[in-house]
């Protein structure tokens, strides 16, 4: 251990700034979203309005709950798909795999923009009319391909043995792939549709595109009402989400440190 | 690999669990909404003109033209030095804490100090941008904290000085994640044998830490290049009308009342070879596991 650990050095002084940097914004929505005023940036004493008027706001449960519909079915669908895949692509030599790949990483380098646009002119060709079904079926594009990402990383770092040793005494390959495998699998699973979730809830743009008039999940909502300035509710409504973000993000740390703690011990 | 998951071949045998139970849904899934769709936005983009219920003519290359006008090719440069800034800010801001939390913090403490600053990304990237509104108006937080040092009020809002903030914000967690994960693997005895051998903390810092960690390096501008080059909510939400990008101009273009949809194909297009072009040129130059690792 270098001598520089235990004093205040500029390097960490500079991390501590960055920190600030990334935190301050998000002190400032909740600090505001208790604030009396609705327009002054001072302080003009403690108030839980906002509160009440985003409780009491029907347009943005609807919203919250097509969001909620969109993510979970679509993350639901695509752990299914991208596990498969991922096995598949583990399991098999075949003409053409480079390119199935390839195209399987696609949504994590195309830009939203353009798998969006694609997406709506796809739709609007085949005639088909824009409504929540369509939004899930883009999100699971993204979701499956998230999940095949993960899966295959763990997939790399699991230990044959059990699997041969499945076989040995006489599985079938099914038995062994659904008792042995995917278990083994799980957290790697898991945590993909955690990423998954996360990146579905957030979507503005694929939604934009492929939501039509039927659909309104929560980004959608928020981007029409602060693109025209600040709104306090919206405020409330950050705490809300950062709260409930920082419970799925503290599960997906706890599923990863057990995890690793079992590897640990196994190892 | 191949002797890792020897035993996966075993498998192949199975009735059920054959190369088309498993790779068949997702693939039919891709080819139906993401190979399919960039094909026909290809197709559309070669007919110039085409506009939402008009009759198409035939094929040309007017949109790809149209988009070599001064007004479009300025939104092009700006497009390419918002990426090109966040590039160089985010580099120069993240390196120092990933090098930081990599080898000075306290070892026990590091996956928490990296979990910590990655931790703003799980909320939503809308509502981050928003909170640098409330930040940047003119009668918001930095003003009033400029008032009480005594210092002149800014007017960033809306200008492209608030779009480099809201990217740099957006983009550095990746950043230090991935330089992290260079950092991490460095191997400190080098150093020790360059103090050793008289080298000067400048020096080894060159010719040892930078090229030891140019693979992450080279990963996380490409990551960060990327996705600020696509961008759509920063430039909208802080950057106002100055601020054209081409995603904003590919969205004004289909949801906008201008529905060129074949100019809007174009742009997406060039947007797609963009990005490409930057995945060629790391595959080029940098080390080929960079892609895998920065996926991973």
């Amino acid at each position: 251990m270098t001598p520089s650990s235990s004093k205040v050095t500029w390097p960490s002084l500079f991390t501590a700034l960055m920190y600030a940097f990334m935190y301050a914004p998000i002190i400032v929505l909740a600090v505001y979203s208790f604030n009396e005023s609705r327009y002054s940036a001072g302080w003009e004493g403690f108030s839980l309005r906002w509160y009440r008027a985003l409780f009491s706001d029907r347009r943005i449960f609807a919203a919250l709950q097509d969001s909620l519909t969109v993510a979970i079915v679509a993350v639901a669908v695509s752990a299914v798909l991208g596990t498969l895949m991922a096995i598949g692509l583990a399991r098999y030599q075949f003409r053409g795999k480079a390119l199935y790949r390839g195209v399987s990483y696609l949504p994590l380098i195309i830009p939203d923009i353009a798998i969006a646009v694609a997406t709506l002119v796809f739709l609007t060709s085949v005639a088909v009319p824009l409504s929540l079904s369509t939004v899930i079926a883009a999100h699971m594009v993204f979701c499956l391909a998230y999940i095949a990402v993960v899966v295959s990383s763990r997939l790399q770092s699991l230990d044959p043995n059990l699997e041969e040793a499945a076989l040995d005494l006489g599985a079938t390959p099914t038995q062994a792939m659904i008792k042995v495998l995917i278990p083994q699998l799980a957290p790697g699973i898991l945590a993909g549709c955690l990423l998954a979730f996360v990146l579905s809830m957030d979507d503005l743009l694929i939604s934009s595109f492929t939501a039509g008039g039927g659909a309104n999940p929560l980004p959608l909502e928020i981007f029409s009402r602060v693109r025209t300035g600040v709104k306090p509710d919206i405020n409330a409504l950050s705490v809300v989400l950062i709260l409930g973000s920082a419970l799925l993000s503290g599960l997906a740390e706890y599923v990863r440190y057990r995890s690793e703690k079992r590897r640990r011990l196994s190892g | 690999m191949a002797t890792k998951l020897a035993w996966i071949d075993r498998l192949s045998h199975d009735r059920w669990l054959g190369p088309v139970t498993l790779l068949g849904p997702a693939g039919v899934w891709l080819l139906l909404l993401l190979v399919i769709p960039t094909l026909l936005i290809l197709d559309i983009s070669l007919v110039p003109g085409l506009r939402l219920g008009q009759p198409s003519g035939g094929y040309g290359l007017g949109n790809y033209l149209q988009i070599l006008q001064p007004v479009y090719l300025r939104v092009m440069f700006r497009s390419l030095s918002f990426a090109l800034g966040t590039t160089v800010l985010c580099l120069g801001l993240g390196f120092p804490v990933a090098y930081w939390i990599a080898l000075m913090a306290p070892q026990r403490w590091r996956n928490v100090l990296l979990v910590g600053f990655v931790l703003p990304l799980w909320t939503s990237s809308l509502l981050r941008a928003y909170a640098w509104t409330t930040i940047l108006r003119p009668t918001g937080v930095l003003n009033s904290v400029l008032g009480v040092l005594g210092l002149p009020s800014q007017n960033w809002l809306n200008t492209p000085t608030a779009v480099f903030i809201g990217l740099t914000y957006s983009f550095l967690p990746y950043m230090v994640l991935i330089l992290y994960a260079s950092l991490e693997k460095l191997d400190t005895r080098l150093l020790e044998a360059a103090a050793d051998l008289g080298a000067t903390p400048r020096q080894s810092f060159w010719t040892i830490t930078v090229p030891q960690t140019l693979p992450g390096i080279a990963a996380g501008c490409l990551l960060v290049f990327i996705t600020s080059l696509g961008d759509f909510v920063v430039p909208t939400l802080l950057g106002g009308a100055s601020s054209m990008n081409i995603a904003r101009l590919i969205y004004n273009q289909f949801l906008g009342p201008t529905r060129a949809w074949g100019f809007g194909s174009a742009l997406s297009m060039v947007l797609i070879l963009a990005v490409s072009l930057a995945i060629a040129l790391l595959l080029k130059y940098g080390d080929r596991s960079t892609l895998t690792e920065t996926s991973q």
